[in-house]
């Protein structure tokens, strides 16, 4: 995987720690890991276990807090974002990286139609983008998620969509000023696991598309095992195993990936159901219910 | 639109407020075209009509110094309404500016402004006013500035609220991984989501506004004779109480009117709106 390209993502023994009344909280303690570009890569763990600062960290957004340490290193695209001023590091964020959260519905403003905030993420990276140019732009990469009427879409407010709906606007936006890495962090969680479901079919494909590298933070063991290539397992802020997805899932080592998955909710007591490990059969699945998904999920609430 | 129209038609008190500002607010504006005697509003005598009850043409009745108190009363409100409009005017980008950066950024910032905020909240806004305009000379322009300072606070503290709410949504997150700034979040991401509150509470402060404004004329702190004010027109008949009451209660009654019509319309805004919730 570390070919002769640089690698999109490459943090090497990042230490994170809080400043706090009764002394420091160490948080992480030494990660490394790397994401190389067009690559799906899962960090899974419990809750607290340290994922979601990582994804801060890697955008800059904790190093603004004035109680937080940190210290390793950042390298993005080649370039050391660690030892970079925030301004320049800030030039990144909504252009060359960007986000996709919990909760699809709350991440976009209500007070804004879906075509205006396309409209703002495009002025990310051409400050002169037109209204009738970002329409078409928006339109046209909400038609790749499946979404059949962009027009009205774009019309609507964030509260007057579904939620499934409004997580497809989010993986839009998230992409539309393709950048090189995609940080989900536990995407869709808030939404039924169907819907959940549909959406992690949608960004797979999207993703695999545009060429985008993914770092995927989880706690659910099936979605990554169906989505990532590469797995890290994290626990209590060091990670404690790496490797291809379907050889950590075959024979975990380290005895805290044995109970993560020991611990996978079980219905008919089989444990995380046997899907097919090869990528091809997941996506064909995925095509031969295309036809489906857009009958259910764009419902409108009524206003 | 039609909800709004829905909610104030469905309850009476709506009904009354909307009517009782559209009186209010079409006087001022038609003061010259409905006033029977529109030179009264200056420093006009006429000893022959003096102190007269309410009977035709003065309605309700003349001054001490035979002038039409009706026709006071409608360049009075105009007057109160100008002052109200300006002070809120003043006040809300005040508070509203201070409010989002408090509770935007938190940390020292957060406390200095505040504290601040709270320096002026600690002191009775009346007292404040009066020690205001005790050191500057009583105009009209003064008794503005006056009741901005003691304004403002409310807005700060009401704005600080909800932006400390609004900061925790996921949409500030989501615009500050895009790398927007933080005046862009500030103003154009949380603001737009304080407008009902605002909105709301400056429909009820515009009764209010009013009322303080007239309070610092009774006492003699805000606008001076001749300029009509209703607040003084109230102090001026007082003396003359209970044989001269039309002195007193017409430009009281005035008073009455414009703040619980405010008062209305500011609920009705708030159900409309939704900004309780």
């Amino acid at each position: 995987m570390m070919s002769g390209e640089t690698t999109t993502l490459d943090i090497r023994n990042l230490n994170l720690g809080f400043r706090g009344y009764t002394g420091t909280t160490e948080v992480l303690h030494g990660v490394s890991l790397n994401v190389a570009p067009e690559e799906k890569v899962a960090l899974v763990g419990e809750s607290g276990s340290g994922k979601t600062v990582i994804a801060r960290i890697v955008l800059g957004l904790l190093q603004s807090l004035p109680t937080s340490i940190i210290t390793g290193e950042i390298r993005f695209e080649g370039q050391d974002l660690s030892r970079m001023p925030p301004a320049d590091w800030r030039r990144f964020r909504g252009t060359r990286m960007s986000m996709i959260f919990q909760d699809p519905t709350s991440s976009l403003n209500p007070v804004y139609t879906i075509g205006v905030q396309f409209h703002e993420v495009h002025k990310r990276d051409d400050a002169g983008v037109s209204t009738a140019e970002s329409k078409d732009r928006a339109a046209a990469i909400l038609r790749e998620v499946s979404i059949e009427d962009p027009d009205r879409v774009l019309d609507s407010y964030p509260f007057q969509l579904s939620g499934g709906m409004n997580q497809r606007v989010m993986i839009a936006m998230a992409l539309a000023n393709e950048p090189a890495l995609l940080i989900a962090d536990e995407p869709g969680t808030a939404l039924d696991v169907t819907v959940q479901d549909q959406t992690l079919r949608l960004m797979h494909r999207l993703v695999n598309d545009h060429r985008t590298s993914v770092l995927f933070i989880s706690h659910n063991l099936g979605v990554v095992r169906e989505f990532a290539d590469r797995v890290y397992v994290i626990y209590k802020g060091r990670i404690v195993e790496d490797g291809p997805t379907a050889a950590v899932f075959r024979e975990p080592r380290h005895p805290y990936t044995r109970a993560l998955m020991a611990a996978a909710p079980r219905i008919t007591g089989g444990g995380i159901p046997d899907i097919a490990d090869d990528q091809e059969a997941f996506l064909a699945d995925h095509e031969s219910h295309a036809g489906e998904l857009p009958a259910g999920t764009g419902a409108v609430r009524d206003g | 639109m039609r909800r709004a129209i829905a909610i104030i038609r469905a309850s009476p008190l709506s009904i009354t407020g909307v009517a009782l500002v559209a009186v209010v607010v079409l006087s001022a504006v038609f003061a010259d075209l409905i006033a029977p005697f529109p030179e009264h509003r200056g420093a006009v005598v006429d000893f022959t009509n003096f102190n007269q009850p309410p009977d035709w043409p003065n309605i309700m009745g003349t001054d001490l110094v035979g002038r039409d108190i009706f026709s006071r009363i409608l360049y009075a409100y105009r007057i109160s309404l100008i002052l109200a409009v300006v002070v809120l005017a003043l006040a809300m980008p005040v508070g509203v500016t201070v409010g989002l950066l408090a509770g935007y950024f938190g940390g020292w910032r957060r406390y200095a402004l505040m504290r601040l905020t709270d320096v002026f909240l600690s002191i009775p806004p009346l007292v404040l006013a009066m020690s205001i305009m005790g050191v500057l000379e009583p105009t009209l322009l003064n008794g503005m500035m006056a009741v901005t300072v003691m304004w403002w606070p409310w807005y700060a503290r009401l704005v600080y609220n909800i932006t400390l709410a609004e900061r925790e949504e996921g949409y500030v997150l989501a615009a500050e991984v895009i790398g927007a700034s933080s005046a862009h979040i500030m103003f154009r991401e949380i603001l737009p989501n304080c407008v009902p509150a605002v909105l709301t509470k400056m429909t009820l402060d515009i009764g209010f506004v009013i009322l303080i404004a007239s309070s610092l004329s009774f006492l003699g702190l805000g606008v001076q004779p001749p300029t009509p004010d209703l607040g003084s027109m109230v102090a001026e008949g007082a003396k003359y109480l209970p044989d001269s009451w039309w002195l007193t209660v017409f430009p009281g009654l005035a008073i009455l009117v414009a703040v619980f019509g405010f008062n209305l319309v500011g609920d009705a805004l708030r159900d409309i709106l939704g900004a309780d919730q």
